[in-house]
């Protein structure tokens, strides 16, 4: 009995490591990135990009309103195709668009919002992109969905007309 | 007195430089075991990306806070999720990764120890 139980179980345990390497070879190996959601907004402080005044991000999302954190730069191009979304998405009376200008100029981030418009309550400056790191972001752009300092949702890459619709049915 | 001025600035400048290096090994070691999540197969230590140069800085200044470096790994878990580690940590999603190895080798040296040793 012993002697017959020995090859059994060693066929069995290849069988189990064959079905194991097979299944992962049929795995994609593309990581998508966890999207953590419905998770607090970050206490860092932050510089203001018009001001340069240091302020908590706490007292940005302040409000009961609901909150899209953009963060943008001049240098980005998908950010070019998604500025069209936001400029649309402001005319909601219930979000307000705060941006973080990443890793950019202050000139360049200012000749890109003359050129395209301006749809920022408030813009963060993070100049060395350790702010974005604080919510959590992998680079532009990002958008953050935020109610009563919560992060509700999370957009990796720019926003299309689909996220653009689920933003609206969020704020109604 | 110049004995004496001389013998404050060695004083104080050795530790500090030490200070630094320390800090430096320190900050290498960890960046080294942070995976950059958009450049797949590096760490950050290699990696020269936006995403990493800013990792980077992130890691020094919380060295320079006086976190641990447990405490660092966990303040990138929680940004990040576990996915950031290369060396995942010991919990509920895998104690079967960290025992394995170690059931093996006790159970291949059950088998050793009775059929080579226990027998003749």
């Amino acid at each position: 009995m012993k002697n017959k139980l020995l090859p059994f179980s060693i066929v069995l345990i290849f069988i189990t490591i064959f079905i194991i390497f097979y299944k992962g070879l049929q795995d994609t190996n593309i990581y998508t990135p966890e999207v953590k959601t419905n998770y607090e907004v970050p206490s860092v402080s932050v510089e203001l990009f018009d001001s340069g005044k240091i302020v908590n991000t706490l007292e940005i999302f302040n409000t009961d309103k609901f909150y899209l954190l953009n963060i943008w730069s001049s240098w980005c191009v998908p950010c070019r195709q998604e500025h069209l979304i936001l400029m649309d998405l402001i005319k909601n009376d219930n979000l307000k668009i705060i941006g973080i200008n990443y890793k950019d100029t202050k000139k360049n981030a200012k000749k890109f919002l003359e050129e395209l418009g301006n749809p920022y309550d408030k813009i963060i400056f993070d100049n060395d992109g350790t702010n974005a790191i604080e919510w959590g972001a992998y680079g532009v752009p990002e958008s953050f969905l935020i109610n009563k300092n919560k992060i509700i949702k999370k957009y990796i890459g720019p926003l299309s007309k689909e996220s653009m619709e689920e933003i609206k049915l969020f704020i109604k | 007195m110049k004995i004496f001025k001389l013998f404050l600035i060695i004083f104080f400048i050795f530790p500090i430089n030490d200070l630094k290096a320390d800090n430096e090994i320190l900050k290498n070691k960890i960046t080294k075991n942070l995976r950059c999540l958009i450049c797949q197969g590096q760490s950050v230590y290699d990696s020269d990306s936006e995403f990493a140069n800013s990792l980077k800085i992130v890691v020094d200044s919380k060295i320079d806070e006086g976190l641990s470096e447990k405490q660092i790994y966990s303040y990138f878990q929680s940004k990040y999720g576990e996915w950031i580690l290369y060396d995942p940590l010991f919990n509920r999603n895998t104690y079967f990764l960290w025992l394995l190895p170690l059931l093996i080798f006790f159970v291949g040296g059950a088998i050793i120890f009775n059929k080579f040793i226990k027998k003749p």
